[in-house]
């Protein structure tokens, strides 16, 4: 690292911070987007549409807030839109012969698509911001208040991996959605109507992954444009996969997933130019990293929801 | 074991009748006008062969199936079941021949998530209590915070039992229970029934096909044929040549080769060393130290389900790499590669062969041509073919499947029709007319009777004595004790991965296997 001239008198320790601060400021939409598709898959259903989803749950809060003057209302709107293409995968999924994955894509393009025909007018506008409390306070350092500058939607996303881990094991609805997962002919033999718990499984995994596309529009980057997402949808996907379906191994991942993405701006704000472009590529060599890690020829999966995946 | 009576569920027993009962599916009747009647507090069988109309009967008590015609009185009143949710109201219960429960859930979860009401939020501590004070008055011992997936065939039954009185069913059906039980399993499971069932607490159906299953644990017998009653009463009136013949009717039935020839004792054809692998989830491991098999002889592999006859075998098909030591057929080493297959002439009968040994989709022809179809015939009425081809000769392909059907009476609308519109006899029938046509050095069979009917299961035992006459060294994995019995010339037992008994089959006897088999050595 010679030839290296860091800033301050923080050194490499501002790269660290940096970092830190970056995953927590960047995780929050791999947070939503993973928690709903844990939700989605633990109840035996890919959604890849999730990444469409994020795309027009960022476009139609950032539309909401510029035209209602509250980026609340804009999460609304964006959770509420996101549900409903949640209910449309699980309404389409359950006409026969209709694969998840297949119409996952189909939904992927079509909501990215659907947000870039609305949001042409809202690019040039701005709107108001998410809320974040300074934690950092505290500090005299500009790095570590800037760091620990956390938006509200980060701590509810994190309260929400801790709720939905315990309400998996600890409440009627976990365990249901847990059984459809596993085994369609146990849930059938205990009389509960499996495509209708999918449908409400992918509702509730749309509604999160809006909800991460309001964050991403509302508060980080904090603007809208056609090339918010860059995928973080998708990542998010593999994310649940690498979290083995558990929603607090979600939250870990998907700070890991921040952190990677923050590599490279947080290098970059220190002076180091090289290799810019792999840097920012961390987060994607890390969930080619994972899925390479995670595979084995020989031993299924430990954890995977078991109708995951059956062709129809 | 604890005595069952001390809290006893609040009412005792049920009595059923079925008046009239037909179910027709299309133009097929499965079941003719079956009036039964099945008393309170009893030890019932229900004895028939495969497609006797067994499982559309109890099913259309259970509310799977509405009935074409006819009703179901429930202590003498009639009652309209549609659905299985409302025969669990009712305090029916049924224990299936394939698991009902979720495999990722523990124990405790798939008893909880079964009750018809279950509250929001599951205080599991409370829950834990109950269950705890539940299993004491229960006849097994069980652990329920693995998950089921976890848990051996043996223990899952025993949990579906349990699944059963926890949700205080007084009317029990197991569907043909010994098939994953011990032998000293099913005396301890089905004689804590037979128990309870004496003292007037529940009343017992038991689906079989085995007499001397129904002969040891049940109090009356009830025989269906080709889905009409034909005959019943108490097990102790009735002699076997008796129900056998209520139950096969009369008809030809074609016996199981004799063997000629005795093994030859100086060439192995396979031999294992030292194996050891595991399947996919890695909670299977298996440790095979020596193992050989010659010419001319089949050895038999019996186990209880789960015990690692599966990964052997599925290690034999080359499809779970072993993790150590050696498989060598004729001296070399093998690994179930294709070419290793064709020079060394090893056929494989895997279980559930539409899963394992076809493609369901593909034709009859096609299927039969598996083995064959990348090599051309020397000459056209050639079994084994000798040159590799990049074309398909499909027409060859054709007039060999319509040979084989012919020499194997397989039944199918034709030889194009996809291999999974067949039934199960004849899906099995066409995997052995491709692994049986032309010379055979080793031959691995996996269960290769589940669930076929009692003709197709003579005839396919048949050809695979023939094949051990012919001079096969004929490796058979079976779950079911008597096929091993009737078919090997010498007998190893598979408990927990490893081979733990080994008998010649003239020495062998069913009370010392089931032991082994057990666990016990």
């Amino acid at each position: 690292m010679s030839g290296l001239d860091l800033p301050g008198d923080l050194g490499l320790w501002s790269v660290l911070l940096a970092v830190i601060g970056g995953a927590i400021r960047v995780s929050t939409p791999f947070l939503f987007v993973s928690l709903g598709e844990t939700i989605t898959e633990r109840s035996g259903r890919i959604n890849l549409g999730l990444e469409g989803t994020l795309v027009f749950g960022a476009m139609s809060a950032y539309a909401t807030a510029v035209l209602t003057g509250s980026a609340w209302a804009g999460v609304a709107v964006a959770g509420l839109a996101g549900g409903l293409f949640g209910l449309l995968h699980g309404w389409i999924c359950r006409l026969p012969r209709v694969n998840d994955v297949a119409l996952g894509i189909a939904l992927m393009l079509f909501g990215s698509g659907l947000a870039f025909l609305f949001g042409k007018a809202f690019i040039q506008p701005s709107a108001p911001q998410l809320p974040a409390i300074p934690f950092g306070s505290w500090s005299d350092l500009a790095q570590v208040r800037a760091a620990l500058q956390i938006n509200v939607l980060f701590l509810i996303g994190a309260a929400l991996s801790v709720f939905l881990w315990w309400a998996l094991r600890n409440t009627r609805i976990g365990l249901v959605v847990r059984i459809v997962g596993d085994s369609t002919d146990a849930a059938r033999a205990m009389g509960y109507d499996v495509d209708r718990v999918r449908l409400l499984a992918t509702g509730a995994g749309g509604v999160l992954a809006g909800i991460g596309g309001a964050y991403l529009s509302l508060y980080y980057p904090g603007s809208w444009n056609e090339g918010i997402s860059s995928g973080q949808g998708l990542m998010a996907v593999a994310l649940v996969v690498f979290a083995r379906w558990n929603p607090l191994a979600c939250f870990g991942a998907a700070l890991l997933f921040g952190g990677a993405g923050a590599l490279g701006p947080a290098l970059q704000s220190v002076g180091v130019s090289q290799g810019y472009y792999l840097f920012y590529a961390a987060p994607y060599v890390l969930t080619l990293g994972v899925l390479i890690a995670t595979s084995s020829p020989n031993h299924a999966l430990a954890g995977a929801p078991g109708e995951l995946g059956h062709a129809k | 074991m604890r005595s069952v009576s001390a809290e006893a569920p609040p009412a005792g027993a049920i009595a059923i009748e079925t008046i009239g009962m037909t179910k027709r599916f299309g133009v097929f009747t499965a079941l003719d006008d079956v009036s039964m009647k099945i008393e309170a507090g009893g030890f019932h069988a229900l004895l028939g062969e495969n497609g006797a109309g067994k499982s559309t009967f109890v099913k259309c008590i259970m509310g799977f199936y509405a009935p074409t015609r006819g009703s179901v009185l429930v202590d003498g009143r009639e009652v309209s079941i549609t659905n299985p949710k409302g025969a669990q109201a009712r305090g029916l219960g049924m224990v299936y021949q394939h698991f009902t429960l979720v495999p990722s859930l523990t124990g405790a979860e798939n008893l909880v998530i079964a009750r018809p009401h279950v509250p929001a939020v599951i205080d599991w501590r409370a829950e834990r209590a109950v269950l705890a004070a539940f299993m004491e008055r229960m006849p097994f011992r069980l652990n329920l915070d693995r998950p089921v997936a976890e848990l051996a065939a043996g223990e899952k039954q025993k949990l579906e039992i349990i699944k059963q009185l926890y949700l205080e069913a007084r009317f029990l059906i197991l569907d043909e229970p010994t098939s994953v039980l011990t032998p000293g399993e099913a005396e301890e499971v089905l004689g804590l029934l037979r128990a309870m069932a004496d003292r007037g607490e529940i009343t017992v159906l038991m689906i079989s096909h085995k007499f001397r299953e129904v002969e040891a644990f049940a109090r009356t017998v009830a025989i269906l044929r080709r889905g009409a009653l034909a005959g019943s009463g108490r097990v102790d009136g009735l002699t076997r040549d008796a129900m056998a013949a209520m139950m096969m009717g009369a008809r030809p039935v074609r016996k199981v080769a004799d063997r000629t020839r005795t093994p030859d004792g100086t060439r192995d054809v396979l031999r294992i060393e030292g194996l050891r692998a595991n399947d996919a989830s890695g909670l299977r491991p298996i440790a095979v130290d020596g193992l050989r098999v010659r010419a001319g002889e089949i050895v038999g592999i019996a186990g209880v389900s789960g015990n690692g006859q599966k990964v052997l075998a599925d290690v034999l098909g080359g499809q779970i790499p072993a993790e150590g030591g050696r498989v060598l057929v004729e001296g070399e080493a093998y690994d179930g590669r294709r070419a290793q297959s064709r020079a060394h002439r090893v056929r494989f009968i895997p279980e559930e062969p539409l899963r394992n040994a076809c493609a369901p989709r593909m034709s009859v022809s096609e299927n039969l041509a598996f083995r064959a179809f990348d090599r051309r015939a020397a000459r056209r009425d050639e079994d084994v073919p000798a040159r590799p081809t990049v074309w398909l000769d499909t027409g060859a392909m054709r007039r060999r499947a319509g040979a084989l059907i012919a020499r194997f009476g397989i039944r199918t609308a034709s030889s194009e029709a996809p291999i999974a519109t067949l039934s199960g006899g004849n899906v099995q029938r066409a995997v052995l007319a491709r692994e049986l046509t032309g010379p055979v050095n080793l031959l691995v069979v996996a269960n290769p009777c589940f669930g076929l009917d009692f003709s197709a299961v003579s005839e396919i035992r048949g050809r695979i004595v023939a094949a051990r006459n012919g001079g096969a060294a004929v490796l058979l994995i079976s779950e079911d004790l008597d096929e091993i019995l009737e078919l090997s010339d010498r007998i190893v037992v598979m408990s927990d991965g490893r081979i733990v008994h080994e008998v010649d089959a003239a020495q062998a006897d069913a009370q010392t296997i089931g032991r082994h088999m057990a666990g016990h050595h």
